[in-house]
């Protein structure tokens, strides 16, 4: 819209931009206690009496790491505007390299091989997109098959003949050390079992905090600020994200944009990579084909349900890891119990979406809540089958609910040609 | 150069240099993890004998399905990745449906296509209609599909059951005789026979030449695909676009699992063969989702996973090396069909250079 000049020559000035609402920071602090109480609620109103204990909460601890690492890789992939589809290959990778290093040169070694060989993955995605210029989703896909190919192809020639290693599996890695605080584990594990409301539950958030912790996963976390401290607080990670939102720009200040592309890839191969030897090494302890079984992808899934940010990531992953962990311990009763909570949620959902006047879209949510709440009465509990698929289904369901208010890097997917500035 | 045949050689030049170049790699892995290299390439690039032909044209032509089930999605920029689950969850039905044979003989086996091609349709509109209103990446919502999809076969396999006499195996309904689509022998030996459904899928890579390059409702998915902008200024609905490509898709997906259901194995058992989805995908790109290329593909690709099978025996080499090749393949095919893409044009600039050139030169000679 053209401002046409005025005699006197003063332009008038635009209206000052609504700035739209975001989720504050102090909501991601906020939740665990909330999503806590609410676990609480589901306990005492139902049958399940594994929704909340240490148990469940350090497996989901283990279970959150390889999808938050994947997503992180997708992260800082994307971020610099290469989309990376490829994460499942390159977490195959990491487990590959996970169980030869780690059982030939120990535990670290087998980190240390699990985050080269996800980086090899990466390598081959970068050379790809940035210097072939290939379109970012089939290189993916060609990455998912090439590394499929290959982690079996060096599986049999490697783990053959080895003890307790075959063509599909590897013999035992060593563990990373984990952590226990002794006595407080032992205080926390008395108030746990006493069974008071929500107090328990803390309890037992804090149990699987000091019990058996794995270094693997306390590293993973310190990684997760890092990263957010090194794209969001140094110009070198201004500059990266400028890369993803419009490179042109970004070159024409002089940024090297193919460079940090192709760096942000190999970084993202990395975590990849990592996760995969997490999930090797804490989540199991050796080796195995299929391993992955589609984390990359909900990794993916759980960084656009972050909007691109750590934050988001980190509280996406946790409901994966959750969901995922609720479905193979006690599955039939903790799923039917989350059945309850949500229906409910889409019950008032469907409210929320009335007040702000959206009729139809109020009666789809309000319906499906509805028909959720009556399986729920319906049934005592949910057969092994649908508890397995319990972290697909929300992941569709999340990104159906929240895709609209995501906002992707601007330039994300874009192949750029180095002076293609124009 | 004689222009014509410059354009032909490029054109071909761009697969050929795809295969070489990742014949090439798969051969530099063979030997950097010491296998024996020539032996691997005589036992994979030796002739088909009777039966192995026989396997190579079945499997190609399931191949060819799952690739064009693809590339319906890859023509309008839409990745169908949830091939696999369609696939699955498509043949379940057909075999329940012709397993309970309401109608007789081969009405029995059209109904179960129609019921197959329908529920596949519908398996891949959920992630259609997930893009299209709500703006769900069809990348991820078909791979979450995928997995619900096993989930959902699994369960609904222990509920329609019938246990299979002699076998560990648990298998829906066996199709009865009059149903089974007859296969055509090719050859004396023992299991020289090709499924009857090479012709269906045949006709299937007609119909999709057709109806994308000869037809109205081809032309806007071609449009859409290209620049939905463009598309949306000649009047054409992008959502219901985007839908009905879906749908089509997955309607071409739930094909995929026939050819053995009515050729071979006749019902649906928990041994049910999976994993044809992602190798379909790789295939329509091989074959730059063009009809005949991804025959042409399918059946490069069937011959290299049949001709790979003896080589844990022969040779003892797994013969996972060549889904190291398929997966070169398709990066190499990308590239090289760019890089020669990126060279034509030199030429052409070059030569439009030279031509300007000598008329400038022959306009300056005219006044002297």
């Amino acid at each position: 819209m053209s401002v046409p000049a005025t005699a006197t020559g003063v332009v008038p000035a635009a209206p000052p931009p609504t700035t739209k609402r975001r989720i504050p920071t102090w909501t991601l602090l906020a939740a665990v206690p909330g999503v806590l109480l609410v676990l609480a609620v589901l306990e005492t109103v139902t049958d399940a009496h594994d929704l909340a204990s240490s148990g469940t909460i350090a497996a989901t601890l283990v279970a959150t790491t390889p999808i938050m690492l994947a997503g992180l890789g997708g992260l800082w992939s994307e971020r610099a505007g290469v989309v990376n589809i490829g994460l499942e290959g390159m977490m195959i990778l990491g487990t590959y390299g996970a169980g030869y290093f780690g059982y030939h040169h120990g535990a670290w070694a087998g980190v240390l091989g699990a985050i080269a060989m996800g980086m090899v993955g990466g390598l081959l995605h970068a050379i790809a997109t940035v210097i072939f210029g290939v379109d970012h989703i089939i290189s993916g896909v060609a990455i998912n098959i090439i590394a499929l190919g290959a982690v079996q192809y060096l599986a049999s020639l490697t783990f053959v003949g080895l003890p307790g290693g075959g063509s599909t599996q590897s013999p035992k890695i060593p563990d990373v050390p984990t952590l226990t605080i002794d006595s407080l584990s032992d205080k926390l594990g008395d108030i746990e079992k006493d069974d008071t409301f929500f107090v328990s539950q803390l309890a037992a958030l804090l149990r699987a905090l000091c019990t058996n912790l794995s270094s693997l996963v306390l590293i993973s976390l310190v990684i997760l600020v890092l990263s957010w401290f090194v794209l969001w607080r140094t110009s070198f990670g201004l500059r990266l994200r400028s890369c993803g939102e419009s490179p042109a720009a970004a070159e024409s200040l002089g940024v090297h944009v193919l460079r940090y592309k192709f760096a942000a890839v190999l970084v993202s191969g990395a975590m990849a990579g990592l996760a995969g030897g997490v999930l090797a090494m804490v989540a199991s302890s050796n080796y195995r084909d299929g391993q992955t079984g589609g984390r990359g992808y909900i990794g993916l899934a759980a960084m656009i349900f972050g909007n691109w940010r750590p934050g988001g990531l980190l509280m996406g992953s946790g409901l994966f890891g959750y969901t995922q962990t609720l479905g193979l311990r006690q599955g039939g009763t903790s799923v039917h119990a989350l059945l309850l909570a949500v229906a409910v949620l889409a019950l008032a959902l469907a409210l929320v979406q009335l007040r702000q006047g959206k009729r139809v879209g109020a009666l789809v949510v309000a319906v499906a809540g509805l028909a959720i709440g009556a399986v729920y009465f319906g049934i005592d509990e949910v057969p092994g089958d649908f508890t397995n698929m319990t972290p697909y289904v929300i992941t569709l369901v999340v990104l159906a609910f929240a895709s609209q208010r995501l906002r992707m890097p601007a330039a994300d997917g874009q192949i750029y040609r180095k002076g293609s500035a124009g | 150069m004689n222009p014509r045949l410059t354009r032909a050689l490029l054109a071909v030049s761009a697969p050929v240099l795809a295969l070489v170049t990742a014949f090439v790699i798969t051969s530099l892995v063979l030997a950097a993890a010491g296998d024996p290299v020539m032996d691997v390439w005589k036992q994979i690039l030796s002739w088909p004998e009777g039966r192995n032909m026989a396997n190579i044209i079945n499997n190609a032509s399931v191949l060819y399905l799952s690739g064009l089930a693809a590339a319906v999605g890859f023509r309008m920029n839409l990745f169908n990745i949830g091939v696999d689950g369609q696939y699955r969850v498509a043949a379940f039905t057909a075999a329940v449906v012709a397993g309970e044979a309401w109608l007789p003989g081969y009405l029995n086996t059209a109904l179960a296509i129609v019921c197959a091609m329908a529920v596949g349709a519908l398996w891949a509109g959920i992630a259609g209609v997930l893009r299209a209103t709500r703006g769900v990446s069809e990348v991820i919502s078909t791979i979450m599909l995928n997995a619900i999809a096993t989930g959902l076969v699994a369960y609904l396999l222990r509920k329609a059951t019938v246990r299979v006499e002699g076998s560990n195996s648990i298998g829906t309904k066996k199709i009865p005789e009059e149903s089974w689509i007859p296969n055509i022998s090719i050859g004396d030996g023992p299991g020289q026979e090709v499924y009857g459904f090479v012709v269906l899928a045949a006709v299937v890579g007609f119909l999709y030449w057709f109806v994308l390059n000869k037809t109205v409702f081809g032309f806007n998915l071609r449009a859409t695909g290209s620049s939905t902008t463009a598309a949306t200024a000649s009047g054409i609905n992008i959502t219901k676009m985007l839908v009905v490509a879906m749908l089509i898709s997955g309607a071409v997906a739930g094909l995929v699992g026939l050819p053995i259901l009515f050729g071979e194995s006749h019902n649906y058992g928990s041994t049910f063969q999976s994993g044809l989805g992602f190798a379909g995908i790789a295939i329509a790109l091989l074959g730059r989702n063009n009809a005949i290329g991804i025959a042409i593909g399918a059946v490069l690709f069937a011959f290299l996973n049949e001709q790979s099978n003896p080589l844990q025996i022969l040779v003892h080499v797994s013969p996972d090396i060549v889904a190291i090749t398929q997966g070169v393949i398709v990066l190499t095919v990308v590239i090289s069909y760019e890089l020669v893409r990126r060279y034509g044009h030199r030429i052409e600039q070059q030569a439009v250079a030279r031509a300007l050139e000598r008329e400038r030169t022959e306009r300056e000679e005219v006044p002297a």
